[in-house]
């Protein structure tokens, strides 16, 4: 009667979009959450590419070394126009494949341990506590996301890389403008001042007899003088860890505390039991899924989910929607502190998985405790409804925060 | 009764560290078994070499993001 692939092949869904509820998926995802584990999309420019949906796929996939990270490849899938622009950039970690990833990796892990980011948290305490202060003492109402959920993750980052804070309006901005600035061109400009921002930081700490303790002072010193990592490589690492250390955490805290504000029950059981905590984070990390749509292009051809991706293909995965996967988590859409959560991919999975996740699990525990212990009455100083939140195509967050307590 | 730790099975873990991406997943899965060393690669603490009978050695190998954590019955 009709064309069968007309019948089999559903209508494909336009990706990224933009979320109806903010910490809950699109609801024009909803056709990609019935077609699991994999489903086809059309990115911004028109382009067909595979979306992983399923969470056994996910974690099969993410792991394969077939599904190259190298931005700079042919075909590799981009969400936007910004970042079409600036992804031939000389990048770094995220952005690279091994051997190249690895020897940055290994380079970078010691400071980002487990061991390294607890004896980060008396620091992080107080860089919460002092924000908190200032918060107080300026009185209700206040904007928490500028007053509270994007300077703490900025300080933290600025002390662990040796980065001077008093840069912060600087460097806040132009990661903004490359996220999630107007234009391609706005985004290129961007990267391009984060770029001699750190040329030139990294020549001051190359004159200076007495060297930091940060992370990119270590850098500096020990490897750009041994020889082994070129400037372009120093300056690509530092804008990769400054960029993805303070904008990824603060969306986080943000839209953690909008989420736990809409779930009264949760929040009261949660202040009942601070033993809750890491679990809590864990679960905010599984529904909020802020870095929803993990990039790759396929460098060979892969069997996967009963179809055929060919070399030379972008794969995309949602984790918004992989973290809601019926058969791993049950009742997805409900936030619930006791369930398993621990497998959730919000920190991606693979050689890529986050550097920083201890790091940004210690801020995240401090900032809500603290945050919700200091102010028992907090509350959202207008409406929900009235809320600016991301756009769909940036990593997913608060743009305003009003509070009142 | 001072065997007890082995009830569980005696397992074996084996890390490889080639592949380790140091993530600390291990560690944070299943502290009483898996640390990191200075240089970030998951091992095993002193003594706990055949899992101290935890119950969360197979999870934490779970959690690996790199699977560079065999978990292996070792024998009788």
């Amino acid at each position: 009667m009709t064309d069968m692939t007309d019948m089999t092949r559903p209508p494909t869904v336009a990706f990224p979009q933009n979320r109806t509820c903010p910490y809950h998926p699109p609801t024009a995802y909803d056709p990609l959450r019935d077609t699991r584990p994999l489903a086809r999309i059309t990115l911004y420019d028109g382009r067909p590419v595979w979306l992983v949906t399923g969470h056994a796929l996910a974690r099969t996939l993410l792991a394969d070394p077939r599904l190259s990270s190298d931005r700079g490849r042919p075909g590799f899938p981009a969400p936007n126009e910004r970042f079409a622009a600036v992804r031939d950039r000389k990048s770094a970690l995220l952005g690279v494949d091994d051997p190249e990833h690895r020897v940055q990796r290994r380079m970078m892990v010691p400071s980002f341990t487990l061991r390294r980011a607890a004896e980060l948290r008396p620091q992080i305490q107080r860089i919460v506590d002092e924000r908190l202060d200032a918060m107080i003492d300026q009185g209700a109402p206040a904007e928490l996301v500028n007053a509270f959920a994007l300077p703490v993750p900025s300080m933290v980052i600025c002390a662990l890389l040796g980065v001077p804070y008093a840069d912060h309006d600087f460097f806040e901005g132009e990661s903004r403008r490359l996220l999630r600035g107007a234009t391609a061109a706005e985004a290129m400009d961007a990267r391009d001042r984060l770029e001699n921002y750190f040329i030139e930081l990294i020549d001051r700490k190359q004159k200076d007899p007495e060297p930091g303790d940060g992370v990119l002072d270590e850098l500096v010193h020990r490897q750009l003088r041994d020889g082994d990592l070129d400037r372009e490589e120093v300056v690509a690492l530092s804008t990769i860890l400054l960029v993805a250390g303070h904008e990824t955490t603060a969306n986080m805290i943000s839209l953690g505390t909008f989420t736990l504000l809409q779930h009264p029950e949760q929040l009261a059981e949660l202040r009942a039991d601070a033993g809750l905590l890491p679990a809590a984070v864990e679960e905010l990390m599984r529904m909020l899924s802020i870095a929803d749509g993990l990039l790759r292009v396929a460098s060979e051809d892969i069997e996967a989910g009963g179809e055929t991706i060919r070399a030379g293909d972008g794969v995309v995965f949602s984790t918004s929607v992989i973290n809601r996967d019926e058969s791993v988590y049950p009742d997805p859409d409900a936030i619930d502190w006791h369930r398993p959560t621990r497998h959730h991919i919000a920190f991606g999975f693979g050689i890529h998985q986050c550097l920083g996740q201890n790091l940004a699990r210690a801020e995240m525990e401090i900032a809500l405790r603290t945050l919700f212990e200091r102010l028992p009455t907090l509350r959202l100083a207008v409406p929900a409804g009235e809320i600016p939140f991301k756009p769909g195509d940036t990593i997913q967050g608060m743009l305003e925060l009003p509070v009142t307590w | 009764m001072h065997n007890e730790t082995h009830e569980s099975g005696h397992i074996h873990i084996d890390i490889d560290h080639d592949v380790c991406v140091g993530a600390g997943q291990c560690a944070l899965a299943a502290p009483s078994v898996f640390t990191q060393d200075d240089d970030g690669f998951s091992t095993l603490l002193p003594g706990r070499e055949d899992g101290g009978g935890d119950p969360m050695v197979r999870e934490a190998a779970r959690a690996c993001p790199v699977s560079a954590i065999t978990v292996s019955e070792g024998g009788s």
